[in-house]
This record gives C-alpha cells, sequence and structure tokens, in this order.
C-alpha cells in the first residue's frame, strides 16, 4: 500500500523537478533520496505503519513475501540508478523525466507483487508497461532505439489483448476476478466452465509468458534488448523481468490446480523450449549484448521452475534468483557500457590493462553460469530443488543441468576474451565511484554464494 | 584443527595476490607449503577430532570436516605433492609468478576440502573450487593450442559433476529431515531402482574426474598443454578425487547397485587399460607418454575397487598413495629435461645417463615404481589389485596382467631413448643439474623403497576405512 501510493507520489514529484533545478547531479540526487524514502515506507508498512489505509475490497492482499520482494527491487533499483545515474543523463538534458518513469515502474511492481484480483494484475501490468515502451526509445535520434521501442510497443499491446482477453474468459466461467474464486470443483462446475476456464488460464499464461520473455513468446526480446539504450536493457532484464515472474507465480501457484495434468505438460514444454533457444541462440551470437539478450531468456526458464508447484524452496528460490541474478546482470551491463562497442573483442585483454574489472566481470559472469562460491549457484541449486520438490521428473531436471552446461560455454567466451586474449580493450574512463560500486556488488554476490540464508531469513521474522 | 589445512593455504594464497617480488613469493608459498605437510603429518599419527558448525540451515547443510585413513592417506599425498611440486620448479620463469602460487594455493585448499568434507554439498563446493583455479592456471600459463583444450577440459568435468549435483539433490530428497551428511546419505530411503540411477548419476562425476576409457579424452591434451608444475598437481592428487569418490561415496551409499555394476565397470576399465597401453607405446612427447601410463594405472585401481574384494580395495588404498608419488617423480623428471632441453620429444633426447648421471639414475628409480617392480612401492599395491582381479575372474586378471607387460614395454623405451644412447644435441646443451629438484626427486624415490619394502604404516593408516568399507 505504502510503496504503491508513495511511489506515484515520487514519480509526479521527479516529473515536475526539472522545470525549477536544471542540474542534472541534482535530479540524480533527489531520485535516490526518492529512492531511499521508497524503502523506508515499505518496511514501515512490513511494521505495520501505513500512510493511508483504506479497504482495497481484496483487491490488494499485502503479504509477507510481496512486501519483502517489494524492499528488494526498490534496493536493487537504488544500486542500479547509483551505478548507472551518470548513464541516464547522457540521452537528454531531462534525466529527471528518465527517473519519473522509474517510479511509476516500481509502482506497477509493487501493485504486481501484491494483487489478489485480475483487474489489478492488469493495471499493475500496463503501468510497468508503458514507461518501458519509453525507456526503449529514449535514444531518440537512434533508428535503432525508435524500431525496438515501437516493436515493443506493438508487441507489448497485443500481449496485455490476449491477457485481457483470458482474464475475461476466466470471469465468464466463475464470475470472478478474485484469484481464490476461480477454482472451479470438477464436480460443481459445467464442462464447458471448466473449459472456458481452462482456455482463459492458458490466454493469461501466454500472454505471462510473454512479459518474462519465455520461448515460444521470447521474439520481441532479442531485438528490443538490443536496440534499447544498454542503460535501459540493464533495467529492463533485471528488476522488471523479476517483477513479472513473481506476478506469474502468485497467479498460478494458486491456479494451476485447476488445468491438472496438463499443467505440468505445457510448463515443461515451455521450460524446456525457454532453455533450448536461450542457450543455443546464445551460443553464436558475436555481440556481447545479444549474447545477454539470449542469456536472459536462458536465464528466465530456470527462473520458470519456480512457476512448478508451490513450495517453500519456490519461494525462496524465486526471492534468491530475482536478486542474484540482477546484480549479475546490471554488473555485466555495467562494464558493457563504458566499452565502446558491443562485440567481444572490445572485452580482449581487460585483464591486463583494469584487472579488478576483469575480475569483477567474472564474478558477474561465474554468477551468470552458476559456479559455486557465487550467489548463482544456489540461486540454481533452489531452483533446481524447488522443481524436485514439486514432483517433477529427474530427466526435466537432468535437460536443466545440460542446458546450465551449454551456458558455460558463451559466459566463458567473455572470461577468455578478457584474461586469455591479448589487446587493448576500448572503453571509456571508469570513474573510481563506478569500479567500486561494481565491485561491492561482486562482493554481495560472494557472499550470497556461501551464505544465501542472509537473505530470506527477513522472510520469516 | 583440521580446518587449518583450509585455512593455511587459503591465507597464504591471499597474501600472495599482493606480494609483487618473486623470489618472495616463492619461498612464502614454499614455506605456507611446508607448514601444511608437517600439520598432514601430525594428522596422520593423530586422531583428530571433526570440525563442525552450522552452515546454511535453511537448507539443512552443515560446514562439517572429518577425517579417517583414506582422507589421511590423500591429504597426506596431497601435503607431500604441493612442497615437492614448488621446490621442484621454483626456478621456473612464469609471468606474474605470485598470482601463479597463489591460484595453486588454492588449488591445494579445495583439493583437502574435498577429501575432508562430510557433508555432500560441501564436498560438491570443494569440488568445484579445486577445478576453477586449475581452469585458469591451465589457460593463462599453459602451451599454444591451451584455451581450447582447458575449455574442453572444463566443460567435460563441470557437466560431470552437475549430474553429481542432480544425485546429491535427489538424495537429498529421500533422506530423513533433509540433511546432507554421509551418514543420512547411507540411511536414505530409496528403491532399487532409484539407487541405481542415483548410482548413475555420481559414477559419470567420478569417471570422468579419474578419467576412464572412454571418458578420458580431456586428459592427454591437458596434461600435455597445462604448466607442468600443474600438471603434476592434476596427475598426482586431482584425478585421486575421482577414485576417492567412489570409495567415500558410491560403495558405502549404494552397495548393492556397485555390485550389480562390478563387471561391466570392470570390464570397461581392462578394456581402458589395454587401450591406453597401447597408445602409450606409440607416442614420443614424454608428457603424453606419462599421461597415458596414467589413465592405464588409474584404470587398474578403478577395477580393483570395483571388484570389492577386500584385498584389491587394500591395494587400492595403498597404491592411491604410491601411484601419486611415482606419477610425481615422473612428472618432475619430464619437467627438468623439458626445462634444460627445451623439448618434450623423445627422440631428440638420448645420452642423459652420460650427462646427468644423477637424473638418469632417479629416472630409472621411477621408471621401475611405474613399472611395478618388486621393492618399489607400486609393486605392493598392484600385486593386491591384481590378486584381488584374480579373485573374481582369472581371465580379467590375465587380460589385466598384459598391462604389466606393456608398462615395462613403453617405460623401459622411454629409458632406453632417454638416458641411453649417443649423447644428443638438445642434452649436450643442458646447463648444470637442478640441484633442489634433484634433492626433492631423492626425497620421493626415498619414500618410494621404504614403503616398498615396508608398507605396514600404510596398512595401518588405512586399516580403519577398509574395515568400514568391508562392513557394508
Amino acid at each position: 500500500m505504502n510503496a504503491i501510493i508513495v511511489s506515484t507520489l515520487l514519480g509526479v514529484i521527479m516529473m515536475f523537478c526539472s522545470w525549477g533545478i536544471k542540474n542534472q547531479k541534482t535530479h540524480q540526487a533527489i531520485a535516490l533520496v526518492g529512492f531511499f524514502v521508497l524503502i523506508l515506507s515499505n518496511l514501515a508498512q512490513l511494521n505495520g505503519w501505513f500512510v493511508i489505509n483504506f479497504d482495497t475490497k481484496g483487491m490488494l492482499a499485502f503479504t509477507r513475501f510481496g512486501l519483502f520482494v517489494n524492499t528488494l527491487f526498490f534496493i536493487l533499483t537504488f544500486i542500479y540508478i547509483w551505478l548507472n545515474g551518470e548513464e541516464i543523463t547522457k540521452f537528454d538534458n531531462q534525466a529527471a523525466d528518465f527517473y519519473a518513469l522509474f517510479f511509476f515502474i516500481l509502482c506497477g511492481a509493487s501493485i504486481l507483487t501484491s494483487f489478489d484480483n485480475l483487474l489489478m494484475l492488469f493495471i499493475g501490468i500496463e503501468i510497468l508497461s508503458i514507461p518501458l515502451y519509453i525507456l526503449t526509445g529514449a535514444d531518440k535520434k537512434n533508428l535503432f532505439s525508435n524500431e525496438a521501442a515501437l516493436k515493443y510497443f506493438l508487441m507489448g499491446s497485443f500481449s496485455t489483448g490476449i491477457l485481457l482477453l483470458g482474464i475475461t474468459f476466466i470471469y465468464g466461467a466463475t464470475g470472478s476476478f478474485h484469484l481464490i474464486a476461480p477454482m472451479l470443483k470438477p464436480d460443481t462446475g459445467l464442462p464447458s466452465e471448466q473449459m472456458i476456464l481452462s482456455a482463459g488460464l492458458l490466454l493469461v499464461f501466454a500472454a505471462m509468458n510473454f512479459k518474462v520473455s519465455a520461448a515460444p513468446f521470447h521474439f520481441w526480446t532479442p531485438d528490443v534488448y538490443d536496440g534499447a539504450p544498454t542503460v535501459f536493457t540493464s533495467f529492463m532484464a533485471t528488476i522488471v523481468k523479476a517483477a513479472g515472474f513473481i506476478a506469474f507465480i502468485t497467479i498460478f501457484h494458486s491456479q494451476s490446480k485447476a488445468l491438472g495434468h496438463t499443467w505440468e505438460l505445457i510448463l515443461s514444454f515451455v521450460i524446456i523450449a525457454t532453455l533450448l533457444v536461450g542457450n543455443i541462440v546464445a551460443v553464436f551470437q558475436r555481440s556481447v549484448k545479444r549474447m545477454l539478450a539470449y542469456s536472459s531468456i536462458a536465464q528466465a526458464g530456470f527462473m520458470l521452475f519456480a512457476l512448478y508447484g508451490k513450495s517453500s524452496f519456490a519461494e525462496e528460490g524465486i526471492i534468491l534468483y530475482a536478486v542474484v541474478y540482477s546484480l549479475a546482470t546490471m554488473g555485466v551491463f555495467g562494464v558493457l557500457i563504458k566499452m565502446k562497442e558491443n562485440s567481444f573483442e572490445a572485452f580482449h585483454g581487460l585483464a591486463k590493462s583494469n584487472p579488478l574489472l576483469a575480475f569483477v566481470t567474472t564474478i558477474f559472469l561465474f554468477s551468470l553460469a552458476g559456479i559455486p562460491l557465487t550467489g548463482g549457484f544456489f540461486a540454481k541449486y533452489y531452483m533446481l530443488n524447488a522443481l524436485y520438490a514439486a514432483g517433477a521428473g529427474l530427466w526435466l531436471i537432468i535437460i536443466a543441468i545440460l542446458f546450465a552446461a551449454v551456458s558455460i560455454y558463451y559466459y566463458f567466451k567473455l572470461v577468455q576474451a578478457m584474461y586469455f586474449v591479448s589487446g587493448e580493450p576500448n572503453m571509456h574512463v571508469l570513474s573510481k565511484k563506478y569500479t567500486y560500486t561494481l565491485l561491492a556488488m561482486a562482493i554481495l554476490l560472494l557472499i550470497l554464494g556461501v551464505f544465501p540464508s542472509l537473505l530470506f531469513n527477513y522472510l520469516y521474522f | 584443527m583440521l580446518i587449518s589445512f583450509l585455512l593455511l593455504p587459503i591465507l597464504t594464497a591471499i597474501v600472495l595476490l599482493f606480494v609483487k617480488k618473486d623470489t618472495m613469493a616463492s619461498s612464502l608459498a614454499i614455506g605456507a607449503s611446508i607448514a601444511t605437510l608437517a600439520l598432514a603429518v601430525f594428522a596422520s599419527f593423530n586422531t583428530l577430532a571433526a570440525f563442525d558448525m552450522a552452515w546454511l540451515p535453511s537448507l539443512n547443510s552443515r560446514f562439517t570436516l572429518q577425517v579417517d585413513g583414506l582422507a589421511k592417506i590423500l591429504i597426506l599425498l596431497t601435503a607431500i605433492s604441493l612442497p615437492a611440486i614448488l621446490i621442484s620448479t621454483a626456478h621456473n620463469e612464469y609471468k606474474q609468478k605470485n598470482i601463479f602460487l597463489s591460484l595453486l594455493l588454492f588449488t591445494q585448499a579445495g583439493l583437502m576440502g574435498v577429501f575432508l568434507a562430510g557433508d555432500a554439498l560441501l564436498f560438491y563446493f570443494f569440488w568445484e573450487l579445486a577445478l576453477i583455479p586449475v581452469y585458469f592456471l591451465c589457460s593463462i600459463w599453459g602451451g599454444e593450442k591451451r584455451i581450447a583444450i582447458t575449455f574442453k577440459f572444463f566443460i567435460y568435468t563441470f557437466l560431470g559433476s552437475l549430474f553429481m549435483l542432480i544425485g546429491i539433490l535427489f538424495l537429498n530428497a529421500h533422506t530423513e529431515a533433509h540433511s546432507f551428511s554421509i551418514q543420512a546419505f547411507i540411511h536414505a530411503n530409496l528403491t532399487n531402482g532409484q539407487k541405481i540411477t542415483a548410482f548413475a548419476l555420481f559414477f559419470i562425476a567420478f569417471a570422468i574426474k579419474m578419467p576412464i576409457f572412454p571418458l578420458h579424452t580431456w586428459q592427454p591434451d591437458t596434461y600435455e598443454q597445462s604448466p607442468t608444475a600443474v600438471t603434476m598437481v592434476m596427475s598426482a592428487v586431482m584425478v585421486k578425487m575421482g577414485l576417492y569418490g567412489i570409495l567415500r561415496w558410491l560403495l558405502p551409499l549404494f552397495p548393492v547397485a556397485f555390485a550389480a555394476h562390478t563387471n561391466v565397470v570392470v570390464i570397461i576399465s581392462v578394456l581402458g587399460i589395454m587401450y591406453a597401453s597401447f597408445i602409450a607405446i606409440r607416442q614420443d612427447d614424454i608428457k603424453r607418454l606419462i599421461a597415458y601410463s596414467s589413465i592405464a594405472h588409474i584404470g587398474l585401481m578403478n577395477a580393483a575397487i570395483f571388484t570389492g574384494t577386500g584385498i584389491a580395495i587394500q591395494g587400492a588404498l595403498i597404491q592411491l598413495f604410491s601411484h601419486g608419488i611415482n606419477v610425481l617423480g615422473l612428472w618432475i623428471i619430464a619437467d627438468i629435461l623439458e626445462q634444460q632441453t627445451g623439448t618434450r620429444s623423445m627422440q631428440q633426447m638420448g645420452g642423459l645417463a652420460k650427462k646427468q648421471p644423477t637424473l638418469a639414475i632417479l629416472l630409472v628409480g621411477f621408471a621401475l615404481a611405474n613399472i611395478a617392480m618388486p621393492l618399489t612401492n607400486a609393486f605392493v599395491g598392484e600385486f593386491l589389485m591384481f590378486n584381488g582381479l584374480f579373485i573374481l575372474n582369472p581371465w580379467i586378471a590375465a587380460f589385466a596382467g598384459i598391462s604389466i607387460i606393456l608398462a615395462a614395454i613403453y617405460t623401459l623405451n622411454m629409458v632406453q631413448k632417454v638416458a641411453y644412447g649417443e649423447i644428443s644435441e638438445k642434452i649436450n646443451a643442458m646447463p648444470a643439474p637442478n640441484k633442489a629438484a634433484q634433492a626433492v626427486l631423492i626425497i620421493l624415490l626415498i619414500i618410494v623403497f621404504v614403503t616398498g619394502l615396508y608398507p605396514e604404516p600404510l596398512f595401518t593408516l588405512t586399516a580403519d576405512t577398509l574395515e568400514q568399507l568391508l562392513a557394508k
């Protein structure tokens, strides 16, 4: 509740900031203070203190899980802005507008972590998506950026249409938008109602797959991620995607039973397709940015495991995965932003010219690949465990593992470019603050790699 | 106490990152490794309490280190190897030597962790930690084709260990209270079919690591391309991780599935032994020859363990240590030859006995150990292992026995080409003998003959493990 209200207010304030204040640095400072206030207000709700409290008629439900995820999203966004503030100002002389958009995105994300009604899901998704279309086209004079924005907008609207259709079907079958209600029981519902409900759920499933870029609904991802300015890709691929997953899990942990065993079949198909497309295509990429786009599809495949069934592993796992994956991806993108080109060649010889940066990038890549001692290992382990705990067959786990081994190939290609090929990296000047922020993120990943439970201890206390 | 086996190498490795001066870095690394050796010697004669603390409460995994005869013998081997390697290669030139040494010590810590871990997840953790420094060591300091070859090696072994991870996850889900401890795993509640699945998942990881035929293809290339100091670690200690895994996890966890696979595994191993030995005969590159010879020896140990007979397992336990010492000696000699002559081709060597008689004598000594001549340490182990194989099936023992003859052919051939004959140009151009390395070799050779004549201490050391294994 607090997060939704405060983020909206802050977004509006941020929008009007550029009127009075012209200094970009001040905008960033205001935004950072804003995120801090947002975190505090959200924590305040965890302790039972509300900015405004009113009855949402069961449309929103604030669980400890949702609020905790909110906090993590806000902290991650704070880190993101802290790291990338400088880069954001480069696009336009009105960075304040962009910060306002970030606040709106977070407003959408906080709805997605707390909705209990399919209409709120729709609203949340829209609030989250529309600012993203703008961010994708932020580089106004770049044709690729324009193209990506248009593509994203058209495809995104289409998938929202499918989502609405699905919601309508569910309403038609059950007469309610509430998440608890659509559980038609086999003996009470008419066969036609059952069918319409299943169709509705499947349409929602397809639309959500689009939002989290799972195959076979992933086609927009590489183009949009590649076309969008790198700094915004970094946000889209991490926090936004994670928010999408939280919503995805909220719906289907409660609703998947209506689909019976078909659910496991369909989900297994999507998981395998996503892992296959993401990993195999990533292997052949020449551009690091496109490789990361496909890698984000592949990682989505792993996050889908949490959908398979409800368990503590799934809930803890998705939190851990979201945080670890976001940190690592933001880190790699952070290094990529400072390169003058996106190819693997740009990274040649980085270990020699800037050993610290190369080391930090290696940690990020190790984490994405799931090597022990980095957070990525436990994230993957929790996901596999969630899959097994939900009753999936060993064969699915073995397939997942095979693809995890494939992912080593393209992540390590970057490690090889940095360490084993000599050359002069073609990069912009790095500020001390930038390097140390990246280092701090890497250290965080290492800490999570040894004590992952630090993260979700707070979930229960 | 046990934790110091991890802390000592790790802390030294971290300090080494900041020591820029080569000689200082070298002496620091040697000092630390000798201190570890002293600890290991102390540990082998004393009973040490297990180290246990909470690690991942949400997963129910504990940071448990424990030690028994099997672990002791391998820790001793690891602890002997490191100073031997560091001293004998102290004069080799490496760019950024402090980082090289630091990564070697990280590897040592990983290996110690593997041998000490009493918790499956922790075991997996160290299993990977031992691999990652090696990846960088080989890729940065290796030979010409190092990058592609090391990458193959890395993906191969990583894939193997991922299978083991599934196995761990699978067993963990079937234990009471979802524990990762060995004891809980032994009492896991599995049907026979599930046991065979889990057995296969673990076995793939160990088989790739050893490696046994036909999963060995990463090995000769990697050994050839790696800097020799790293090859020594891999060949003397790292491949033992696979055998250790079988003795520590596979055999106690799935005795029935283990027995059911005896014939398949033994036959594959024996085929592998013959295959590797025949290829070794054809090698001209001294490093590749030792690599293939090592595959043959490891294959024999694997076959012996899988017979499940007490006598063969006893032999394998002894041989774990002896093979490490022997192969270490051979690698050190190969490294001296490569450093001093600039070639690895045996065609271009010859007449070493006239130029550097001490080195030639040492070479002969280790060569004899490699073919398991009586009086050498390898004889004790191999005799017991062949005995076990004979009990299983005389025919298999006969085929495996051919490997002794084959080993004699390629080993003595190597000795003849390198040590005798006309003095070749390259040998003639060799500089003064490397005294430090020779001293190390002499110590190792003394170990070879002492444990060959009086293996009793090794038997006593491993008695408790053997008893536990046979109780199953």
